[in-house]
């Protein structure tokens, strides 16, 4: 059996535009990236059927006519699933707006602290009794922007 | 010993229906908690029945009364009851030590309401994995420990941690659909899911064929599993979440991952044609990440990162693929559920008592809290392998594994692990000193320490110190285990005991669909 080439193609095309755009920094583009190739993973499984054929019930379709029911039911529950964690998504997209007024993917915050000292040249951990870092984490959080600079810095915004 | 059976699914439809109930008690805390203290507890009796049955031999139901390529099938095997065992022992402690902390703080800090059902989802879907003979409902199983653990770790919603949830939560995903793919190519290649039919088929297909469908299975697990380079998420993301949360999810869900590749491994790819690279992945995981380790200032990254760098250890078992490396790397899962998850619950403790998690803002907890002392001091050296504790005595059965095998890359891994251990052991007692001997920057009030929370952790530490006890016996199991997994007849009878079909009661049909020309799929 040969696949559907408008299949396969559909799949590289998804495959493709979801990946660039899971590298993107706004997480809403990311979101998209995943519905894209968590689609394309879906078809993957449609030509891992085989031909289509008919409805799979016996007495309905002749037996080798039956299309195979068993990836179409692993299908509908990985689009369940993708649904549930897409809606998670979104919800943590708003929730990081609501925040920070940006829905950026940020890189790891207590990363940069490290590297800044390295960069100055100090020891992660000192033994003199300076003060460390003030900030919390969470106030370098709502202040640091990566690559993007749509938007406003959270500063900026009243709450 | 079949009369049994219907204990295997309990691990996994208790925590659900508890979870459902828990949900529509969420006015009532206290209910709340009942539910979920019997349901986990249920869940320990469950596991350690299976624990002593299935050393008699795999204990196999298929679902539904489906017979078992077409239906669903959980399996226990001696692997995967002993997983259970410890993974339900350790969530019931975790959940002891939140219940502890949630009377503690107040309910702002911690919304109870919604932590419980996820709790119990969370605890349902890392059974589900465990015991799942199915390839597809391995993949449902890590998405229901994975939604919950999204919910978890973005407890409050607070700045950071929806920062560090935002990487976690899109690492997690990619690798689900590198999951998908893989179980997709594979039933485009073997018409089945079904883990012991699939043992059956794939040495019978195209051996390049077999090679891409290993690596898509392996570069999904070691995602989970966090295998250098495919670690970077998980010391960015766990140390944000409360400390019961990182606590459990550092013992339990990267081990589901390096459960996923032992069972792979041994069942469906046994000619181990990649074990040469897994290996090399074993020997930077284990550097890097202990490297990472030592550059920390946060005690939670710090653990985080040795977290990543024992991954290693149980790959370079796995790499071995042979009995003896099975054995030890089986039992340094089991050693190091605990002790990885012992560790995040006492620096909770330190959180509490030295008000911070920075190492150079502790200080004098010695003096304060000796009780606290000693809990981080036994695990901490537990981790870095002082004999005679059980970290040792894994570390010494994947060396002398190691050395068994001969080859100059196995030499190669064992200098890197010992080197390893004495980083790890270089990094704890940094901490050590740092946390617990230095004066303290700002002297702090004394304070105490909840029994509900300490006690817990206590008895998470004594269970490290029981795996220590019971060595002999716990490792003459893990080595039944290994033998039976090299075997691989053992589970594929059992699931499937006439080579075709399993004992549920689709007999019927199959005449119908043998009589189709079906092909290509497992009618």
């Amino acid at each position: 059996m040969s696949p559907n080439i408008v299949l396969v193609v559909t799949i590289a095309v998804l495959f493709t535009v979801g990946v660039y755009l899971l590298l993107e920094r706004s997480l809403s583009r990311v979101l998209i990236g995943v519905i894209l190739v968590g689609n394309g993973a879906n078809l993957l499984f449609l030509v891992a059927g085989g031909a289509a054929g008919g409805p799979p019930i016996v007495g309905v379709t002749d037996d080798g006519e039956m299309s195979d029911p068993l990836p179409q039911a692993m299908v509908l529950t990985a689009i369940v699933i993708t649904l549930g964690m897409t809606a998670f998504l979104l919800a943590m997209a708003y929730r990081s707006w609501q925040l920070h007024r940006h829905d950026e993917v940020q890189d790891d915050v207590e990363d940069r602290r490290i590297a800044r000292l390295a960069a100055i040249d100090e020891l992660a951990v000192s033994d003199s009794d300076e003060e460390g870092p003030t900030k919390t984490l969470d106030e370098e959080a709502a202040e640091t922007r990566d690559e993007t600079d749509e938007g406003h810095p959270a500063a900026e915004v009243t709450r | 010993m079949s009369d049994l059976a219907w204990v295997v699914p309990m691990p996994v439809v208790v925590p659900l229906f508890a979870a459902g109930l828990a949900l529509a008690l969420y006015r009532r805390p206290s209910l709340q908690r009942i539910v979920s203290v019997t349901a986990l507890s249920v869940v320990l009796a469950a596991s350690v029945t299976l624990l002593v049955v299935v050393d008699d031999g795999p204990l196999v139901v298929d679902v539904g009364g489906w017979a078992a390529p077409v239906g669903i099938d959980l399996v226990a095997d001696r692997l995967s009851a002993l997983m259970l065992t410890i993974s339900s022992a350790v969530t019931l402690c975790v959940l002891l030590y939140s219940l502890a902390q949630g009377n503690e703080d107040d309910e702002e800090s911690a919304p109870i309401s919604i932590f419980h059902p996820t709790y119990l989802v969370l605890a349902a879907g890392v059974a589900d994995a465990f015991l799942s003979g199915d390839l597809f409902n391995i993949y449902v199983g890590f998405e229901i420990l994975l939604a919950a653990s999204f919910v978890l770790l973005t407890l409050g919603g607070t700045g950071e941690r929806i920062r560090a949830g935002t990487i976690y939560v899109v690492v997690a995903l990619l690798s689900s659909v590198l999951f998908l793919v893989a179980i997709a190519m594979i039933y485009a290649a073997c018409g089945t899911v079904n883990l012991a039919q699939l043992a059956l088929r794939l040495p019978e297909i195209d051996p390049g064929v077999r090679l891409v469908l290993q690596v898509l299975l392996i570069l999904a697990f070691a995602i989970k599993a966090a295998i250098f380079p495919l670690s970077a998420w998980l010391p960015d993301s766990y140390p944000t979440a409360p400390a019961p949360v990182t606590a459990v999810f550092a013992g339990l869900l990267t081990k589901v991952g390096v459960y996923a590749i032992i069972r792979t491994q041994t069942l469906l790819f046994p000619d181990g044609r990649l074990d040469d690279v897994l290996m090399w992945l074993a020997l930077a995981t284990m550097v890097v990440g202990i490297l990472g380790a030592v550059a920390q200032d946060d005690i939670k990254r710090l653990l985080s990162f040795t977290l990543v760098s024992h991954i290693g250890y149980m790959v370079f078992g796995i790499a071995l693929s042979t009995d003896e490396g099975w054995t030890a790397s089986i039992y340094y899962v089991a050693h190091h559920i605990t002790v990885q998850t012992a560790l995040f619950l006492v620096v909770g403790l330190v959180e509490r008592a030295g008000g911070s998690t920075s190492l150079t803002k502790l200080g004098g907890l010695a003096k304060l809290t000796p009780v606290l002392a000693i809990l981080f001091f036994v695990p901490a050296m537990n981790l870095a392998g002082i004999p005679p504790l059980s970290g040792f005595l894994g570390k010494v059965g994947l060396l002398e594994a190691g050395v068994a095998e001969g080859t100059p890359l196995a030499y190669v891994l064992v200098v890197g692990s010992v080197v390893t251990s004495l980083l790890t052991l270089y990094a704890l007692v940094k901490a050590w000193n740092k946390a617990f001997w230095q004066t303290p920057p700002v002297e702090r009030p004394p304070v105490r320490l909840p029994f509900g929370m300490v006690g817990p952790a206590g008895a998470l530490v004594a269970v490290g110190l029981t795996l220590t006890l019971a060595a002999g016996p716990l490792y003459a199991y893990t080595g039944r285990a290994a033998v039976a997994l090299t075997e691989r007849t053992p589970y594929i009878d059992a699931v499937l005991p006439d080579g075709e079909r399993g004992t549920g009661e689709s007999a019927r049909l199959t005449d119908v669909a043998e009589s189709g020309a079906h092909e290509g799929s497992d009618g």
